[in-house]
């Protein structure tokens, strides 16, 4: 047995860590942020170099043929910094609904673009991974779908879209088919986009080989948003230690109130068995398929908990200045937010971890 | 990352699984379970059967063969597929009582070779049962204030004064014990780790009924108790440093995610046997929800330990993830009692041998238990003091001067 991350693994780690720590510093987060801008050029094409796009992309695609921890791994370092590039649904959702369910030549359309970072894809499964809102839902026939999806992941700015219908099937749309209209939507977390996406007889491509890569995906995200949180909350946990160690009152640093230590001792008690979770959650999808939808459960709901518990109780720290805009500690709060209601609450995901292992229908 | 066994690993499983089969009927009866709830049975089958795992390795595995050990090398993986594997047979993996996981660990790094050759080998045989005399009235989380003091007497020691909480020293026949030798020297330093018979005169042992209902620590009083000075382990005066040794292997094992594990299987029986108007308890979703919470703490807890002990095996600093682990792992133990009485409603409060008592009274005796060892052992609050000032890198708290000093 091991458990742990591979040299090659680790080597991608530092250089995911170099680069955004030199090209992602909270500045540009808050100027993409505050221009509403779906993503920062710079660090998007920096990333991209890094072959982060083509991560999990077969290397007859123009991909690195690399496997989920890889992409846990990456995600983890995007939550750190909060990085405003599309990742989750651009990088990893997408391509593996194209590479699993698309035919020979729906990969070859699609995959070599996204590999280079040239075409970006947005994926709509709300409906399934989180359950319908407003009514919302899809409809296929006849080549083409009608109807509304909400809460669209890495859709503004995208070429095209996965998206899946009321029965489950899948489909690819390009951004420019007829019928088919984007609207922004606005979230607290401006660090990624996320749409509406409304279908009028808008012509549509089915995935040919579908079956079950639905489930997969929706899987392969939640691990994704689970790496993200640990990454997000472990950077709000290390600025609360900084701050307690700088902030003096009574004269003396807040660091050394028993109080505050506690809280910082909670976080970093709750957080630490996180990470296992999430790179067990990735290392089922190559090594143990059958187990990821349960690993992936429980890995989404409980980094949601703990990060909730985290985002809360590190800005706690912070006082007053945990509440400003200026200390910036809000944009990882929200980041942690958005990734608890993406792609299933830790409710609805606890049902399903119930479902999957039989105690229910 | 490779969840698989190796080849080596492979092998070794199955002469584990092996022996089990061959040798599960010769285990004494009690699951680990019910175990805990009883005082120790040191009946002759369990001598029997601690003695065949010492010979076979499966326990004290590591412990070198002159001490009576089975000498093999280091290696983690190995000693938890034995864990693994007598968990799934539901096999006792031998007593894991204070002499075998925190004396003879301290022996081993701190003892004279006259006492490991002495002491080592019968304990791991559970042929001498040990107790640990550390906590006072007045000494608890401060330890290190403790106050029994051991006066020289020519080559003995006299030690006059009181331990308390003292697990088993009803049933010990040794006792591991702080006591106070230097008492002009600053706090931490003045203290030796010495060990000494049940037996020997001047000790009184009083029972205290604990909130089980079942005695299972004691008062434990010195009246000019002599004691050879050669039974010091370590420096004297350096017992503190010894004693934190062993409270580090204590750490260890009070965190166990096979014993959340087995809670947590018991849990879900519960769930799936008890019925409300009719129902099965896993219908109701609110206690289906409850249940797939802690499932999930459990297999981060499970997963995590196989993160350290990989870790451990690459030789990796392991700091702050070690440090967590009694704190959470003691805190999952109480909350999955606390599940199981909760699934069962007032019959979960039944207890003693009343009528449609479930597992002997074992959920309401564990969720107790389960606070004490959130208690024992470093508190939740010291736990959180050492991740903060240790793990964390944060300021101890300032020392509050006595009144009379300040002004
Ligand atoms: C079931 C059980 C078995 C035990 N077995 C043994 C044994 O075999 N041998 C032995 O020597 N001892 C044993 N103990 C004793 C145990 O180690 C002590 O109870 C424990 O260390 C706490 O000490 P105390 O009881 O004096 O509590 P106190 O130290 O008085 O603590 C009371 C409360 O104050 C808090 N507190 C104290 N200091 C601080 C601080 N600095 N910061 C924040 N909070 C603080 C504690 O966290 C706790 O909540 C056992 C205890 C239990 C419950």
């Amino acid at each position: 047995m091991d458990f742990g991350l591979s040299e090659e693994q680790e080597l991608i780690r530092d250089s995911f860590q170099g680069t955004l720590s030199r090209i992602c510093e909270l500045d540009v987060v808050r100027q993409t942020a505050e221009a509403g801008a779906p993503l920062d050029e710079n660090v998007w094409g920096e990333l991209c170099q890094l072959g982060m796009a083509g991560l999990l992309i077969d290397e007859d695609y123009g991909g690195a043929g690399l496997g989920l921890l890889e992409a846990a791994v990456v995600a983890e370092e995007l939550g750190r910094r909060v990085a405003p590039v599309p990742f989750v649904a651009s990088a990893v959702m997408a391509p593996l609904a194209i590479g699993l369910g698309g035919d020979e030549d729906q990969r070859r359309d699609w995959l070599p673009g996204m590999a280079d970072g040239s075409l970006r894809v947005g994926v709509a499964v709300s409906e399934i991974a989180a359950g319908a809102r407003e009514d919302a839902g899809v409809t296929a026939g006849n080549g083409v779908l009608s109807g509304r999806a909400l809460f669209v992941l890495d859709a503004a700015g995208a070429q095209g879209y996965v998206v899946a219908d009321n029965s489950g099937g899948m489909h690819l749309v390009k951004a420019d088919a007829g019928g088919l209209e984007q609207i922004g939507l606005k979230t607290i977390d401006r660090t990624r986009a996320i749409s509406e996406l409304s279908f009028e007889n808008t012509p549509a491509e089915p995935l040919r080989q579908g079956e079950g890569v639905l489930q997969t995906i929706i899987d392969a995200g939640r691990v994704m948003l689970a790496a993200d949180s640990l990454g997000a909350g472990e950077v709000m946990l290390q600025q609360a230690v900084d701050y307690a160690a700088d902030r003096k009152q009574f004269g003396r640093p807040i660091a050394s109130f028993q109080a505050v230590k506690h809280m910082c001792a909670e976080m970093a008690s709750e957080l630490q068995p996180c990470r296992a979770l999430v790179w067990h959650g990735a290392y089922t999808m190559q090594h143990e398929p059958a187990e990821l939808s349960l690993a992936a459960a429980f890995a989404k709901s409980h980094v949601d908990e703990v990060g909730r518990f985290v985002a809360r109780t590190a800005t706690e720290v912070h006082g007053g200045m945990g509440f400003t805009d200026l200390m910036g500690l809000h944009y990882w709060f929200k980041r942690l937010g958005v990734n608890r209601a993406y792609l299933g609450s830790p409710e609805r995901v606890r049902a399903e971890a119930a479902r999957l292992q039989g105690f229910t229908d | 990352m490779d969840l698989n066994d190796r080849a080596e690993h492979k092998v070794f499983r199955e002469e584990v699984r092996v022996f089990l089969d061959e040798n599960k009927h010769l285990a004494p009866g009690e699951s680990a379970f019910s175990f805990r709830m009883r005082p120790r049975n040191l009946a002759e089958e369990v001598r029997t059967w601690q003695g065949l795992l010492v010979d076979h390795g499966f326990t004290s595995r590591t412990i070198p063969k002159e001490y009576g050990g089975y000498g093999a090398e280091v290696d983690i993986l190995k000693s938890r597929i034995i864990a693994d594997e007598f968990f799934a047979a539901s096999v006792i993996q031998g007593l894991g009582n204070q002499g075998i996981s925190m004396l003879v660990p301290t022996m081993l790094e701190h003892g004279t070779e006259e006492q490991k050759q002495r002491y080592i080998r019968p304990t791991i045989r559970s042929e001498i049962v040990w107790c640990q005399g550390y906590s006072e009235p007045n000494s608890g989380s401060d330890l290190a204030s403790l106050q029994t003091a051991a006066r020289e007497d020519g080559d003995d020691f006299i030690i006059n004064g009181q331990k308390i909480w003292t697990s088993g020293a009803h049933i010990a026949d040794m006792i591991f014990c702080l006591v106070r030798t230097e008492p002009d020297a600053p706090k931490h330093e003045g203290i030796s780790y010495i060990v000494f018979p049940m037996d020997t005169p001047g000790i009184e042992v009083r029972p205290l009924q604990t909130m089980t209902g079942t005695p299972s620590f004691n008062e434990v009083f010195f009246t000019d108790v002599r004691v050879p000075m050669a039974n010091v382990v370590g420096n004297r005066g350096q017992g503190w440093v010894v004693a934190n040794s062993t409270l580090k292997h204590e750490r260890g094992l009070l965190g166990d995610a096979n014993r959340s594990l087995d809670s947590l299987l018991r849990v879900k029986k519960l769930l799936q046997n008890e019925s409300l108007d009719g129902r099965p308890l896993m219908e109701n979703s609110l206690f289906r929800d409850r249940f797939i919470r802690l499932q999930a703490r459990v297999q981060a807890m499970r997963l995590h330990e196989m993160r350290m002990i990989t870790d451990a095996g690459k030789g990796k600093e392991r700091g702050l993830g070690d440090m967590v682990v009694k704190l959470l792992g003691c805190e999952l133990n109480h909350q999955l009692d606390g599940l199981g009485i909760d699934i069962m409603g007032e019959i979960g409060v039944l207890y003693d041998e009343s009528p449609m008592l479930r597992d002997g009274g074992a959920w309401q005796a564990n969720f107790m238990f389960d606070l004490g060892l959130i208690i024992g052992g470093g508190t939740a609050q010291i736990q959180k003091n050492i991740i903060s000032e240790r793990g964390l890198g944060m300021p101890r708290e300032p020392k509050v001067a006595p009144k009379a000093a300040r002004a």
